[in-house]
C-alpha cells in the first residue's frame, strides 16, 4: 500500500508535443482517483508516467515518501489494467491470471491458490480454462481485472477499463470495479472520457483539458462549485445551461438577452466577489434541476422568471427535458460538451412530469437564483468570493 | 432477387463450383500425371493413360538403387532444414525489432529488404560462384545453406514482421509491468501468437531450399553433395531419359512438402491474412 504523490509532473514526447504541462495531484491510500477529460488531453500520458511506461519529462513521482521517477515498471510494483485489456491469446484465464506470480517462481500450489480467489472474488471460477477468445466482454474485462489484482500491487492503475463494454454492462461493471476496488483497498487511479462514470466511481475526481489540470475534488463537490467553465460544462448531464449575461450596477439583477433576473440579497453575501462585475459582462450557469417550470404553487414574486421558447420535449416519466432558446446568447466550453449537445443548442431544463410544455409554445421557468454560477467572460474562471 | 432453391444434387451445380473445380483440374493435373506415370512401367510411359495398365514400383526401386537418390534426399533435408532454422534465428528478432521497437531508419531498411528480397538469384551466381571457389566452398554444404539463409531472409522478416505489428503493445507492457525480463517477454507473450507467422516464413524457406536448382547445380558439382533437384534433372545418360524413374522421385520429394503444408494449413492460412490485415 502507497500513495501516490503528482509534483508538477511534465511530459514533452520526443516529437517535441507537451502533453502534459505540469501536474498536481495526490492519491490517498486506499483511495479511487477518477482521472476525466476529453480524448486527447492526456489522460493516458499521465497514467502510463505513473506506471513508468513513458519517461517523465519534469517535476517528481513520489510513491509514499519514495522518488519513483527512474524506477523501471517493475520496481513500482503497480498493476494496471489497459483499455484493451491485452490478454495473453494463447493462454487460459487461469493462466492469464497467474502469469504474474509465475514470473516470481512462486510455489504451484500457492499459484493455484491465489488463481482461484482472484477468480472467485471475479465470479470467473467456471472460466478459468478458457482461452480469452472464448470469452464474452465481460469476463474478458474481469480476467484483465484479475490479473491485475492477484498481485496485490500497492498502486492499481486503469485506462479506461470499461469503455470496450455495452452500456448496460458498462453500468454493472461500474458498480462491481469499485466494489473490487475497496476490497482490495489500494490507491488507485482510474482514467476514463466518460463523466458519468467518474461522477459514480471516483472518491476523487481529477479533471482534464489539454494537458492541464482543471480542478480535482469529491464528484459532489465538482457539481456544485465547479472552478471554471470547463468544468461546470463537463461534469453533469445534461449539460449546465451557460449564457453570456449582464450584471446590472450593484449586482440587484442579471439581464439574459431582453429578459431581467432578480438576484437576492443573500447571493450578494454569498459571492462578495459578484460586486466588482456590476454593470459587466459575465457568464450564467444554471443547471438544468434549477430551472422548474412555473406552476400555481410557485413563489409569487415574477421577477425571478425566465420565459423560454420550447423546441422539444422529452418525457422521461420522471421528469420532462424541455429545450428551450432564449434570446441570450450560448456559451460553448471547448470539448466540454458532445457535438449533440452544442448541435442541439438552446437550454435544457429538467421540470416536473404533466407540466404543460409544448414543442413551439412558451413555457415560463423560476429560476433557482440561490443555484447560479457565475463566471468572468474573459478568464472562464467562477465566481465565487 | 434470390434464385428459387433447387433440390437434390442440382443445387451443386453452379458457376461458382464449376470454375472452382475447373481451376483445381488445371492446377492438379500435371501433378496427377506425374504420380500416376510414376507408377507405369517402362513400357507404358509414353502412353497418355490415366490407369497404368500393371502398376508397379520399378520406378521408384530404380531411382533408390540405381542412382544416389537417397543420397540427395539426405544432402536435400540437412541443407534445407540448416537454412530454415537459420532464417527462423535471424528473421524472428530482426522481424520484432522492426516489427514492434522504436528505431531510426526502420522504412529505408524494410525497402532495402524488399528490394532484395525480388533480387533475381541468377544475377548473381557467377560472382557468387567465383567467391565460392575463391574460399574452397565448393562442394560442400555451407556453399548452400549460408545462401540459402541470406536469400530467404528479407522474405522472411517481413512476413514476420507484419505478423509481429498485429500483437497489441500492452500485452508486452503488462508483462513488463509485471517484472518479465525483455528475453521472457518474447519466448511466453509474443512468440505464441506470432507462431503461424513463423510458420509462414518457415514453410516458404524450407519449399524455396528444397525446390532450388540454380545454386546448388552451380556450387556443388559433386555427386556427394547434389540435392534433389538437381539429382533429378542429371538423371539418366547422354542418350536417354528415364522418365519414369524421374517421375517417381519427384513423388518422393513432394512428399515432405505435402505434408508441411498439410500439418501447418491453419496456421498458414491465418499468418498470410493475419498478417495482411492486422499488419
Ligand atoms: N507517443 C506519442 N508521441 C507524441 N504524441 C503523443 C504520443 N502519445 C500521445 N500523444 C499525444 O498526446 C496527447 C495526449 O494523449 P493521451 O494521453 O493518449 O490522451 P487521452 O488518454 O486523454 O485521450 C494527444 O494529443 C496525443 O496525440
Ligand atoms: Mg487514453
Amino acid at each position: 500500500m502507497s500513495t501516490v504523490e503528482l509534483d508538477q509532473v511534465r511530459k514533452i514526447y520526443p516529437n517535441g508535443y507537451e502533453a502534459v504541462h505540469g501536474i498536481d495531484l495526490d492519491i490517498a491510500e486506499g483511495e479511487l482517483m477518477v482521472l476525466v477529460g476529453p480524448s486527447g488531453c492526456g489522460k493516458t500520458t499521465v497514467l502510463r508516467m505513473i506506471a513508468g511506461l513513458e519517461s517523465i519529462t519534469g517535476g517528481q513521482l513520489r510513491f509514499g515518501d519514495k522518488v519513483v521517477n527512474d524506477l523501471s515498471p517493475k520496481d513500482r510494483d503497480i498493476a494496471m489494467v489497459f483499455q484493451n485489456y491485452a490478454l495473453y491469446p494463447h493462454m487460459t484465464v487461469a493462466g492469464n491470471i497467474g502469469f504474474a506470480l509465475r514470473l516470481r517462481n512462486l510455489p504451484k500450489d500457492e499459484i493455484d491458490r491465489k488463481v482461484k480467489e482472484a477468480g472467485k472474488i471475479l465470479g470467473l471460477t467456471e472460466w478459468l480454462d478458457r482461452k480469452p477468445a472464448q470469452l464474452s466482454g465481460g469476463q474478458r474485462q474481469r480476467v484483465a481485472m484479475g490479473r491485475a489484482i492477484v498481485r496485490n500491487p500497492s498502486v492499481f492503475l486503469m485506462d479506461e477499463p470499461l469503455s470496450n463494454l455495452d452500456a448496460k454492462l458498462r453500468v454493472q461493471m461500474r458498480a462491481q470495479v469499485s466494489q473490487i476496488q475497496r476490497t482490495v483497498g489500494v490507491a488507485t487511479v482510474y482514467v476514463t472520457h466518460d463523466q458519468t462514470e467518474a461522477m459514480t466511481m471516483g472518491d476523487r475526481v481529477a479533471v482534464m483539458r489539454a494537458g492541464r489540470l482543471q480542478q480535482c475534488g469529491p464528484p459532489q463537490h465538482l457539481y456544485d462549485h465547479p472552478d471554471n467553465l470547463f468544468v461546470a460544462a463537463f461534469i453533469g448531464s445534461p449539460a449546465m445551461n451557460l449564457f453570456e449575461a449582464t450584471l446590472t450596477e450593484g449586482c440587484r439583477s442579471v439581464r439574459l438577452g431582453s429578459q431581467e433576473v432578480a438576484l437576492g440579497d443573500e447571493l450578494r453575501v454569498t459571492h462578495p466577489a459578484l460586486a466588482a462585475y456590476g454593470g459587466k459582462k459575465v457568464v450564467v450557469g444554471v443547471r438544468p434541476e434549477s430551472l422548474p417550470a412555473v406552476h400555481d404553487g410557485s413563489p409569487a414574486t415574477a421577477d425571478t422568471r425566465l420565459v423560454g421558447d420550447v423546441t422539444l420535449v422529452e418525457a422521461l416519466g420522471s421528469e420532462l427535458q424541455v429545450h428551450f432558446n432564449i434570446d441570450a446568447k450560448r456559451v460553448y466550453a471547448e470539448e466540454a460538451m458532445d457535438e449533440d449537445e452544442i448541435a442541439a443548442g438552446g437550454g435544457v431544463a429538467r421540470v416536473a412530469p404533466h407540466t404543460a410544455a409544448v414543442a413551439g409554445e412558451r413555457l415560463t421557468f423560476a429560476v433557482d437564483t440561490a443555484a447560479l454560477h457565475f463566471f468572468d467572460a474573459d478568464s472562464g474562471a467562477a465566481i465565487w468570493n | 432477387m434470390r434464385s428459387p432453391v433447387r433440390k437434390g444434387w442440382h443445387r451443386y451445380i453452379n458457376g461458382i463450383t464449376v470454375a472452382t473445380t475447373l481451376t483445381v483440374l488445371f492446377v492438379t493435373l500435371p501433378i496427377l500425371f506425374m504420380l500416376v506415370s510414376s507408377f507405369k512401367g517402362t513400357a507404358g510411359i509414353g502412353s497418355a493413360a490415366i490407369y497404368p495398365k500393371d502398376p508397379s514400383l520399378i520406378n521408384y526401386n530404380t531411382a533408390f538403387s540405381q542412382y544416389t537418390f537417397a543420397r540427395y534426399i539426405l544432402n536435400s533435408v540437412i541443407v534445407s532444414v540448416t537454412s530454415t532454422a537459420l532464417v527462423l534465428a535471424l528473421a524472428t528478432p530482426a522481424g520484432y525489432a522492426l516489427g514492434r521497437l522504436p528505431m531510426r531508419g526502420k522504412m529505408p531498411l524494410l525497402v532495402a529488404l524488399l528490394m532484395i528480397s525480388v533480387f533475381p538469384a541468377i544475377a548473381v551466381i557467377a560472382p557468387m560462384f567465383l567467391l565460392m571457389r575463391q574460399i574452397g566452398w565448393t562442394n560442400s554444404y555451407q556453399a548452400l545453406v549460408v545462401p540459402y539463409t541470406a536469400f530467404n531472409l528479407p522474405f522472411s522478416i517481413w512476413i514476420i514482421r507484419n505478423y509481429m505489428m498485429g500483437i497489441p503493445k500492452e500485452m508486452e507492457e503488462t508483462a513488463r509491468i509485471d517484472g518479465a525480463s525483455p528475453i521472457r517477454t518474447l519466448v511466453s507473450i509474443i512468440l505464441p501468437p506470432a507462431r503461424p507467422g513463423l510458420f509462414t516464413a518457415g514453410i516458404f524457406t524450407f519449399t524455396a531450399c528444397w525446390t532450388e536448382f540454380l545454386m546448388s547445380l552451380s556450387f556443388n558439382s559433386d555427386n556427394n553433395f547434389r540435392t534433389i533437384p538437381v539429382g533429378i534433372a542429371l538423371f539418366g545418360g547422354q542418350y536417354q531419359i528415364p522418365y519414369g524413374t524421374i517421375f517417381a522421385a519427384s513423388c518422393v520429394a513432394a512428399i515432405p512438402i505435402a505434408i508441411l503444408v498439410f500439418i501447418f494449413r491453419r496456421s498458414v492460412v491465418s499468418g498470410l491474412t493475419a498478417g495482411a490485415v492486422k499488419g
